[in-house]
């Protein structure tokens, strides 16, 4: 242990008191990883603060000593964003779990950064809304790592992504200074840089979030396909018929195989792909939308279809897609999580293009994604205990994200590039790019200690260690832009 | 601990908000994901610390997570190999050994538990003085003398019931060791709904303990002994499905068959003996007697080792709103452990009355004129927290509310404050 931490772990109890502490090797070892275990570190302290002071006062405390910190929620992200560093804090917000106020006159909620996802719904249900971006994991996702991935869900084809769901934001800057972030505050949108910063910017120790009033009608669709080209063609003509969906979601017949095994979903038997395609608002305006989806749905190929207009057989729908993820570690003892983003028209090719790398390499590959919004989740099965296999199944996630780029896609739609994705931004970007995003870093973090390693694939500027170039960036250099 | 087990964890922490002790902490490690890493580290070769212990201890084994697992990790027999493993190679404390061994030595056994009767009358008259020297010396002991039952009159059942009206079925029925000795109301409530609905009903007068408390607490040799005496208790007594009425008993009973599978010829004995939640039981062979009107207000408290092992949650729900005149409520957050655990408000006291008190709270909320559930256990610890908060909850089993029905009873048969039943 190095001088600094051995420092911080006497300093740091009487700060937040000997119970927010944590230095025990074993239990520091259960935070080495989020919900994507293929990346581990255990960190040198965990600490579980339960107030936005007690943030600043720990922020405080690395700056002073120079030791880099991570903040982590519940730890579910899929890009490793939450990875601890071994030589670093990382700062817990799961004991920040206070649903602080419901206002449904203003439409909005405080919360802090703890509170699950769904506990904002819950809390806001009996005044008849809900917040609207919904993660599958939404049952235990913290809002905090929501705001932090700008995360997404099934519902974000109709309703946007949490930057879109957030009007503010208390922060504890990489300073250790507690400042608001306003969507009202004129001026530069600070707030949405902050969103989907991957703690690279700060903490954020309160979120005001947006409610979303209940629809008065929700009515689901399951339409069952041979295969997911017809399924792909399906959702295609909704779009172009002007119809947007709460959700469409198109699962293929290998993570039907796993939802099955895992909850029984009783989805429609031969399926080689099933869609959910779900409508809500205005009553007569579901009616005939819903009457257009299903008659598309049945040209297109649909050979059976279910519809769900009370909450238990809708629950029961959108079991098996939530469930989808984990649900694969029935058929599977491993598997990587792929997140990439295609335009939708080219859903069928890019399908199409997994199945011949599938078939290449022998990897099995289940799909599961946000048809409507070109949001592929491909899951990419091996066993971790068969020689090169993690390492083959690396290799098909890469080149799927390749095919996404190849089609004028992204690398990732909501899971974010944390530690798992910083190798291929520069696929995405050019280094004038990415240097430029750092200087935005750089302005709210110069010394690069807050959640270093994520995002960016070399660390360069502002103290970190210098990587392929060294010296002043090439825009300080030519006078085009000043360093802070 | 399987290793095999482990791996189907994909860390995905669906569980987490299932847990009663991370809703209480917060913390990795005392969540089911964080001590399935706890068990991984430990096949993996890190030595069984106290720290990791105390997690492992800290375990309600509500079994919460298991159903909201959805890679199906098999979380229940998981810690059940854990707890063996901890108890072991973990060096307790001789403050701690004693009192296990004073509590082992004593619940299964219902003639042990009937001679604690008369100190148990006399702790409780003497409670209020002695709690706060009890509390100082160990909150163990305080949790022991406050949660012990009123010692009711021993009810003395026969061992044959006859079915009322038309024969449907011949059952038996496990009495327990708590049950028995401290809920006797509970037990005869039991016979007489069974009988009412056209049910035989066989107590074998010489049964022992079902060994659950044993199998939860990492004593699998000792637990696989009362699994076998109970097998032969009732393959004598002639019957082939045996009625359990407390949740505990019900979830091992039902797990005979992979407790006693290192032995061939005793798992097949398992198998061939099927053990049934009564209301399950009931909801099967539908009902029959007539149910006579009951005008009162129910919250229902789903046992977690009736609902999250056993997944009987509907059957109880169904059997009590079929009664005229009764109105069943929902508790709010009513899946979270209410502390009490089996033995764990015993070992773990502190953390039992946090999750105690936050059940009462919740429960408080409906305004019921009844709390029922199908496990004693919960209905003392949240009635006991109640008190601490000044409030009074009239407590009973689903069976006493059943035969108040059948029988025709008022309400005030099973709201009056002085009722020895839970």
């Amino acid at each position: 242990m190095t001088p600094a931490l051995a420092e911080l772990s006497g300093l740091l109890p009487s700060l937040l008191g000997p119970d927010a502490v944590i230095t025990d090797p074993v239990r520091l070892r259960t935070y080495e990883c989020d919900g994507l275990t293929y990346h581990r570190a255990t960190p040198a302290i965990v600490v579980l603060p339960e107030t936005a002071e007690q943030v600043a006062a720990v922020v405080t405390e690395c700056v002073r000593t120079g030791t880099p910190f991570v903040a982590r929620g519940s730890g579910t992200g899929l890009s490793g964003g939450a990875l601890p560093r071994t030589d670093g804090v990382l700062i817990v917000t799961s004991r920040m779990r206070r649903v602080l106020s419901v206002d449904a006159g203003n439409r909005r909620a405080v919360v802090e950064p703890g509170v699950t996802n769904l506990a904002i719904t819950e809390a806001a249900r009996p005044y008849g809304y809900y917040y609207a971006p919904d993660p599958s994991s939404q049952q235990i996702c913290s809002i905090g790592g929501n705001v932090a991935e700008n995360s997404g869900g099934a519902h974000c084809l109709k309703y946007g992504f949490t930057v879109n769901h957030v009007l503010a934001v208390e922060l504890v800057t990489p300073d250790g200074e507690i400042v608001w972030l306003d969507t009202m505050d004129p001026g530069y949108d600070l707030l949405g840089a902050f969103i989907g910063s991957e703690g690279t910017l700060g903490i954020a120790t309160k979120i005001v979030v947006r409610l979303t009033r209940a629809p008065e009608v929700v009515t689901t669709l399951l339409a069952a396909f041979p295969d997911v080209e017809s399924g792909g063609v399906a959702v295609s003509a909704i779009i172009a018929a002007g119809i947007v969906p709460a959700a469409i979601e198109m699962m293929d017949a290998l993570a039907i195989e796993a939802a099955e095994a895992a909850v029984r979903c009783d989805y429609p038997a031969g399926a080689g792909a099933v869609l959910i395609v779900e409508l809500d608002g205005p009553g007569a305006e579901v009616a005939g939308q819903f009457a257009r989806v299903e008659a598309i749905c049945r040209d297109s190929g649909a050979f059976e279809l279910r519809v769900a207009d009370d909450p238990d057989r809708r629950a029961a729908i959108w079991k098996g897609r939530r469930s989808a993820f984990a649900a694969v570690g029935r058929i599977s003892p491993a598997y990587l999580v792929q997140d990439g983003v295609v335009p939708r028209t080219a859903l069928p090719a890019v399908l199409a293009g997994i199945e011949e790398l599938s078939a290449r390499y022998g990897v099995r590959v289940a799909n599961v994604f946000h048809a409507g919004d070109g949001n592929l989740h491909p899951l990419v099965l091996f066993d971790d205990r068969e020689e090169g296999a993690g390492e083959r199944a690396e290799q098909v996630s890469a080149e799927i994200l390749d095919l996404c780029l190849a089609h004028g896609g992204s690398i990732t739609g909501e899971h974010g590039v944390g530690v798992d994705k910083s190798r291929y931004m520069p696929k995405m970007f050019t280094a004038e790019d990415l240097d430029t995003m750092q200087l935005v870093r750089c302005a709210f973090d110069p010394r690069g200690l807050s959640n270093p390693g994520k995002i960016f694939p070399t660390p360069r500027l502002c103290g970190e260690a210098p990587g392929v170039r060294k010296g002043p960036h090439p825009l300080v250099a030519s006078g085009e832009v000043d360093l802070f | 601990m399987d290793p095999e087990l482990i791996r189907d964890c994909v860390h995905c922490g669906f569980c987490l908000p299932a847990c009663p002790t991370y809703a209480l902490w917060g913390e990795e490690m005392d969540s089911p994901r964080g001590r399935i890493h706890l068990m991984k580290q430990h096949v993996e070769g890190t030595a069984l610390t106290p720290e990791m212990a105390g997690h492992f201890d800290a375990c309600l084994g509500c079994m919460a997570c298991v159903p909201a697992c959805p890679s199906g990790v098999r979380y229940d027999r998981l810690i059940e190999q854990t707890r063996a493993e901890v108890e072991r190679s973990h060096p307790r404390s001789p403050a701690d050994r004693a009192f296990r061994a004073a509590v082992f030595s004593m619940f299964p056994y219902p003639r042990r538990l009937r001679a604690m009767r008369l100190p148990l009358r006399l702790g409780r008259r003497l409670g209020p003085r002695l709690q706060p020297l009890l509390e100082r010396l160990d909150p163990r002991l305080a949790a022991l003398v406050a949660l012990a039952p009123p010692a009711p009159r021993r009810v003395r059942l026969p061992g044959r019931v006859a079915a009322r009206g038309r024969r449907r079925a011949t059952v038996g029925v496990l009495t327990g060791c708590v049950q028995g000795e401290f809920f006797p109301g509970v037990n005869a409530a039991t016979v007489r709904v069974l009988a009412l609905e056209g049910c035989d009903v066989v107590i074998p007068p010489a049964q022992g303990c079902c060994g659950a408390l044993s199998v939860h607490s990492g004593r699998p040799q000792e637990a696989a002994r009362f699994a076998r005496r109970t097998i032969e208790t009732f393959e004598r007594a002639g019957v082939d499905t045996v009625v359990v009425n407390a949740a505990g008993c019900g979830s091992s009973t039902k797990e005979y068959a992979d407790l006693l599978s290192g032995d061939p010829a005793w798992a097949g004995r398992a198998r061939a003996l099927r053990f049934a939640d009564l209301a399950e039981y009931l909801a099967e062979l539908g009902p029959a007697a007539e149910r006579r009107p009951l005008p009162i207000t129910v919250a229902y408290h789903d046992a977690c080792h009736l609902a999250h092992a056993q997944g009987v949650r509907a059957q109880p729900r169904t059997l009590l709103a079929g009664i005229p005149g009764l109105r069943l409520r929902e508790i709010p957050e009513g899946a979270m452990c209410c502390g009490s655990a089996g033995t764990y408000n015993l070992f773990q006291p502190v953390a039992a009355r946090e999750l105690g008190d936050r059940k009462a709270a919740q429960v408080l909320t409906v305004a019921a004129d009844l709390l029922v559930s199908a496990n004693p256990g919960c209905t003392m610890q949240i009635a006991s927290a109640a008190r601490r908060r000044g409030e009074r909850i009239a407590v009973a089993h689903t069976a006493e509310v059943l035969d108040a029905s059948l029988r025709g009873l008022p309400p005030s048969a099973l709201l009056a404050p002085g009722r020895s039943t839970p």
